[in-house]
């Protein structure tokens, strides 16, 4: 993994930046600098609230090579409250099963290492379920 | 545009190929092709891999194969797609002698993926995926397919074992196909028993891991060696988001909708005369999807076509002939290629014992990434 890389994504890895569009004013995430819905330039950020539901789920049991210690672990689709949907894994799931629709909420969490590779520790987005108030 | 006519066509069997290199699997697909076709050395060569780079440590697998070939001082390229470069490679080397820029070319499909330890391949397969958004995560491949598969189950009601027939009939076919992976036959028992690897998606729902490669002759003439002529009707690429998370709606593939909907309007088809249709079953999800989305049905009633025995060879839409991805195997960067030697057979009347009986028009699509790149074919026999 290439430090600079992930150094750049720090803003939507750690704080869930993404874009509204000052056109038609979807929320948009990640970055992406043309609005996916009405094609206008959008740079405006914006900070999602991290909570959203479930829209798809699997569990990973042949993980790709840096995951393999992780597994079995779930990556999900979430649909974030303010509409867009990203891919991230789940976490704390204590008994409960994984349903779709669940509601879930952003945490920062350690993605991966790379071991040997740079001695790099990865975090990043991971989503829980909403805790009980 | 010029007419293009298929005259020579190989392939290898696909397996796990311990003893052949990826360029010597390619090159054995590429010389049976010249040599089927009796034309000499074509005007140039078109090369679909995915991972020579990845998992071969091999740039320039285009250079390589003309240099291995004896293509001496001609052009060549390989191209990338992820799945479905095969089907960009060929029609990379149609759109060259349509428009008169070379009157024959090779085309060679090849990928070579069990050298790879598994979690290096299952890595390499993942850059199909989109690296920032995808497969930083830990999604695999599989993991994909999964996410769509589920959210599918979830809209439309479908259980599991409700794709079971995709996979049952794919086998089936493949049992009569020498150079399929697996000419085993499977039952629902097996394939509702069957380890997961991504849940919902188990063993059985996923196509194998393989080596392989398939070649095709391209010309501006027909055929010279006697057998039946074969032309290229319609040729239409078409991409979505590379991420799943960014489409409109997950479980309908927008870009093989259009795709196959801008090979119809070339051909002047519709879905009712495709005698067969070579599908991209990498898992059985995607061949709910693809039968869906080249308007075989409505959305959502893919798997009832299969349920209902209509997908086999000698019923109303023939699909996986000769095994597909599932059975006969999915060396990626290949796959296109041996779907276009298969439909090819067929409208030849050449494919044994699960010959269509409808083999005038014949119908491949070949899917990259989660439906990301999709490129859709229609061959006709003349």
């Amino acid at each position: 993994m290439e430090v600079p890389r992930i150094w750049r994504l720090k803003k939507q890895r750690y704080a869930l930046q993404g874009e509204v569009c000052p056109h038609c004013q979807v929320k948009i995430f990640p970055p992406r600098d043309v609005c996916p819905e009405c094609g206008g330039e959008a740079k405006t950020p914006f900070s999602f609230s991290g909570q959203g539901e479930v829209y798809s789920y699997t569990l990973i049991s042949n993980a790709p090579a840096g995951f393999e210690e992780q597994a079995p672990y779930t990556v999900a689709m979430v649909k974030l409250n303010e509409g867009p949907l990203v891919t991230a894994q789940l976490t704390d799931l204590g008994d409960e099963p994984v349903r779709i629709g669940m509601p879930v909420e952003m945490v920062t969490r350690k993605i991966r290492n790379d071991g040997d590779e740079r001695g790099m520790i990865v975090y990043g987005y991971k989503f829980r379920p909403v805790m009980a108030k | 545009m010029n007419k293009v006519f298929i005259v020579g066509i190989g392939q290898t069997p696909v397996s796990e190929s311990w003893d052949k290199s990826l360029k010597e699997l390619a090159g054995d697909a590429g010389l049976m092709a010249i040599e089927d076709a009796g034309i000499g050395y074509p005007d140039g060569l078109f090369v679909g891999n995915m991972m020579a780079i990845t998992a071969n440590h091999q740039a320039q697998f285009g250079t390589l194969m003309a240099d291995w070939l004896g293509f001496h001082h001609k052009p060549a390229l390989a191209v990338e797609t992820a799945c479905s470069s095969g089907s960009s490679a060929f029609r990379m080397a149609l759109m060259a002698i349509a428009s008169g820029e070379m009157e024959t070319a090779l085309v060679i499909g090849a990928e070579k993926m069990t050298d790879s330890p598994g979690s290096e391949i299952t890595a390499s397969l993942a850059t199909a995926a989109d690296a920032e958004l995808e497969a930083d995560f830990g999604l695999s491949f599989v993991g994909l397919n999964a996410l769509l598969m589920r959210r599918y189950m979830h809209e439309y009601g479908w259980k599991h074992e409700d794709f079971s027939d995709f996979s049952i009939n794919a086998h089936a076919n493949a049992a009569h196909n020498p150079n399929a992976r697996f000419r085993n036959p499977i039952t629902r028992d097996s394939f509702t028993r069957s380890p997961m690897i991504s849940d919902p998606i188990n063993l059985l729902d996923a196509s194998p891991v393989s080596d392989g490669a398939a070649a095709i002759i391209l010309s501006s003439r027909p055929i010279q060696n006697g057998r039946k002529p074969v032309s290229v009707v319609a040729s239409a690429s078409m991409t979505d988001t590379l991420s799943l998370q960014h489409r409109e709606k997950a479980v309908h593939l927008k870009a093989a909708e259009a795709s196959a909907k801008t090979a119809y309007a070339q051909a002047g088809l519709s879905p009712s005369d495709i005698g067969l249709f070579e599908y991209h079953d990498a898992f059985s999800i995607m061949s709910a999807l693809s039968l869906e989305a080249a308007g075989f049905c409505a959305p959502g009633e893919g798997p009832r076509l299969a349920k209902e025995g209509k997908i086999k060879f000698n019923s109303d839409i023939p699909v996986a002939t000769m095994g597909g991805l599932k059975a006969r195997g999915h060396p990626v960067g290949a796959t296109g290629v041996y779907q276009l030697v298969e439909a090819t057979l067929q409208l030849q009347g050449l494919a044994g014992p699960t010959q269509v009986k409808r083999n005038r028009y014949a119908m491949t699509q070949n899917i990259g990434g989660s439906g990301s790149n999709i490129v859709t074919h229609i061959l006709q026999s003349e």
